[in-house]
């Protein structure tokens, strides 16, 4: 099965410029697995000591995963992944 | 490198910041995709209702990247106030700042310096902030 993620511009030099790549999985967590050992690096931008960074927003579908179980959230065929820098500062 | 923006918009950020007041305003400027031209304001809520703190709501935030993608947009300017601060992005702006190709402008309507104000315009790439010229057009 293999799910379609949004890459948002300030990642894209991990994906070699691609806007979108597929990853494989059935859980939030073994798609970052994934998408890091195809493009390595990518892990460590989306989490930091195990959990998603707070100021990175992971949609599946229209819906922000941390509504969804964050790391847990079940990927089902189908859906899309959305990976959206927090718009945020002081 | 410099941010021609319509004076217009110039005023109604200036206003949000006021009618925000004391809280930190936010909202982006989008223009067609790879034009890098400011011409749709679109003020955006400060889910963080904070003096000191901005965030676009993680639900405003997916719409707004949707709608962006739909109409063949891009999100040319994104811009907050700083109500008791200079307009120039403090540690957590440098920290957080997600789109190496936006402007980031800074307005400050703080009372030492009223009634004029400061509206600046950076650019913010891997940690680093260059400032940059502002061309208001009428």
């Amino acid at each position: 099965m293999s799910i379609e993620v949004r890459i948002p511009t300030i990642l894209r030099p991990y994906t070699k410029d691609q806007k979108s790549v597929e990853a494989a999985g059935a859980t939030l967590s073994e798609i970052i697995t994934d998408l890091d050992s195809h493009y390595a690096g990518l892990g460590e931008r989306l989490l930091e000591n195990g959990a998603l960074r707070r100021f990175i927003n992971v949609y599946i579908n229209d819906e922000d995963v941390r509504f969804l179980g964050g790391l847990e959230a079940q990927i089902k065929d189908g859906d899309s992944i959305t990976i959206l820098p927090a718009v945020a500062g002081g | 490198m410099s941010l021609e923006i319509p004076r217009a918009f110039v005023e109604a950020i200036l206003e949000q910041s006021r009618a925000e007041y004391p809280d930190e305003c936010c909202g982006v400027i989008l223009g067609p995709a790879g034009s890098g031209q400011a011409l749709r304001h679109k003020p955006m809520a400060n889910a963080a209702h904070s003096p000191t703190f901005y965030e676009f709501d993680p639900k405003d935030l997916l719409a707004l990247y949707r709608e962006a993608d739909d109409n063949d947009e891009e999100i040319v300017v994104i811009y907050h106030s700083h109500t008791e601060t200079e307009a120039y992005p403090s540690r957590t702006d440098i920290a957080y700042a997600g789109e190496p190709g936006a402007h980031y402008v800074l307005v400050s309507t703080r009372k030492e310096i009223a009634p004029s104000t400061e509206f600046r315009s950076f650019r913010i790439i891997d940690g680093v902030v260059t400032e940059e010229p502002v061309s208001i057009s009428d």
